[in-house]
């Protein structure tokens, strides 16, 4: 359950660049594809974000990725007013949400809160993937939530 | 604790300094001249040669680097350096850690613990700029507008009173003891500028759920503290602060990206506060005064629980500003006015406050002070803590 944008909801700030050792390279590849791809590890089985080259709970190196169901629940989240970004000036209130995702061994993800910026954000209230297509140099796409 | 494995009274701090501090980008010198003026400072505190120093301590990948610091002192023989791996200023006493490891070791016999900061030499912390593509743990939050360290910590508060119902009272009256006790301190950049409960409720927001007095300031300035064994501290100009204990701590997967720190809900301190009164041989009640680091106030609520020094369940009624002040409080804090009213010097100032409140030489002295807390950096990933002490308590 997901859709996609080409609206930016954050015009201007620094793009997403995959590591140069690799190492997030599919999680990047897998947005453009409107795939929601995170690590699990061949040895144990459990789902690990941010990405990391060992399984932090069996010390395997052997990680595969795998596309994961695109929703989750809101975990906490903040609303940041001031503007620490050129290209924050001016834009007003946004909201910033830590997304955890039950059916992926609890992972959390950071991402915005689409929808009105001033809206009541509800700990625990269920979310589902936007996937935001953006261009740039190169291409990229950001995962981004809204309230189901 | 084996004795022989533990630093308890046999290392002190025996002196202190700092430069005038400026409010971002107002300082008249480079930042390495600060730090050196600093160093002077201590030493002269001290009434020691700064020829005598031979270990070097920082943390937060201080720009000031040891062997650049030594040539310039005419430092005869450079024994030990060292850089506390951590996030901001999460490392300010485990540079007093390392520093007093270094003296137990044998590994050097004079030790500075320091830091510089010019914001506005080398760009403020509140703000951030660029265009570059960024990749690696940032390129998950970054693009999301998630940048600031406000950012980076607003959302550990937001969950922390939703799990614990802790919140607005507690944090608005840490704001307000800083700012009380920064009208004392002569040193400090918010002197002459108080802070009531409708200004703090009034205030804009920076990130929900920090307000701007929730934050702390953006400097310039240094500091520095000279460490050394303590029965060399008898020949010395003022009586010393024993460290009692210093330790430091990331829990499981504290530094894990993108937000997933296995216990997402703390200070960073749990590990650590339980060695410190181990090392220390106390309890949190035997401490009279205390420095608790204040990147923002929603992380000294969960330090302070996390050092014991009140409960999740009695939180908003021990830290009251009634409480926290210096001249009354049952829980003095920030007696210097901290990071949020003296000067974010990244911390090192409130470890030189916890020895000033051992001395007795406070701008606002509790009285009888036998044991001072003073601790860094709550909520990143690796966190700092120390105990200091009289010649009595060792």
């Amino acid at each position: 359950m997901s859709r996609s944008t080409n609206e930016a909801h954050l015009p201007g700030l620094r793009q997403p660049a995959p590591a140069n050792d690799g190492l997030d390279t599919p999680f990047w590849e897998g947005t453009r594809a409107h795939e929601l791809r995170v690590q699990r590890c061949k040895e144990c089985g459990l789902h690990q974000w941010g990405p990391e080259w060992m399984c932090h709970t069996c010390n395997s190196l052997d990680l595969d990725w795998v596309a994961v169901e695109p929703t989750g629940q809101i975990y906490s989240w903040q609303r940041p007013h001031h503007p620490v970004h050129n290209a924050l000036s001016d834009r007003g209130p946004y909201i910033i949400v830590l997304v955890e995702l039950p059916h992926a061994d609890n992972i959390r993800m950071v991402g915005n809160l689409l929808g009105d910026p001033l809206q009541e954000v509800e700990i625990g209230a269920p979310v589902s993937v936007v996937f935001e297509d953006r261009e740039g140099d190169p291409d990229f796409t950001l995962v981004q939530w809204e309230v189901i | 604790m084996n004795d022989d494995y533990n630093l308890r009274g046999k290392v002190a701090v025996v002196g202190v300094g700092e430069t005038t501090y400026y409010k971002h980008g107002q300082s008249p010198d480079p930042e390495f001249v600060l730090v050196l003026k600093a160093i002077l400072a201590a030493c002269e505190d001290a009434g020691i040669n700064p020829k005598e120093i031979d270990g070097f301590c920082s943390y937060s990948n201080d720009r000031n680097d040891p062997p650049r610091l030594a040539n310039a002192l005419g430092i005869p023989e450079l024994r030990f350096s060292n850089m506390q791996w951590t996030s901001g200023g999460g490392g300010a006493a485990a540079a007093v850690q390392n520093a007093s490891g270094a003296i137990m070791a044998g590994s050097a016999n004079v030790v500075v613990a320091y830091r510089g900061l010019a914001q506005g030499q080398f760009g403020r912390f509140g703000r951030s700029g660029g265009s570059r593509p960024v990749s690696g743990a940032a390129a998950y939050t970054l693009p999301y507008g998630m940048m600031s360290a406000a950012q980076m910590y607003a959302m550990r508060t937001t969950r922390f009173m939703h799990e614990h119902g802790v919140g607005r009272g507690a944090m608005r009256a840490i704001a307000m003891a800083c700012y009380h006790h920064a009208q004392n301190n002569p040193r400090a950049v918010m002197n002459g500028k108080t802070l009531d409960a409708e200004t703090y409720d009034s205030s804009r927001w920076i990130t929900e759920p920090y307000r701007l007095f929730d934050c702390c300031l953006e400097n310039d300035g240094a500091a520095a503290m000279i460490i050394t064994r303590t029965d060399r501290a008898k020949d010395l100009a003022k009586a010393p602060a024993l460290v009692l204990g210093a330790q430091q701590s990331g829990g499981h997967r504290s530094g894990a990206t993108a937000e997933n720190a296995t216990d997402y809900v703390t200070s960073s301190f749990k590990p650590a506060v339980k060695h410190l009164y181990e090392q220390a041989g106390i309890t949190a009640t035997d401490i009279d005064v205390v420095q608790s680091y204040e990147n923002f106030t929603g992380g000294v609520v969960m330090s302070l629980i996390e050092h014991g020094l009140c409960t999740y369940e009695n939180a908003d009624e021990v830290l009251t500003f009634d409480n926290l002040r210096a001249d009354g409080g049952k829980l003095p804090l920030n007696t210097s006015g901290g990071n949020l009213a003296e000067c974010y010097m990244h911390g090192l100032g409130l470890q030189i406050e916890a020895v000033r409140q051992v001395r007795g030489e406070s701008c606002n002295q509790v009285p009888d002070v036998k044991v001072a807390l003073a601790n860094a950096g709550p909520m990143v990933a690796v966190a700092s803590t120390a105990l200091y002490g009289t010649e009595e308590t060792a």
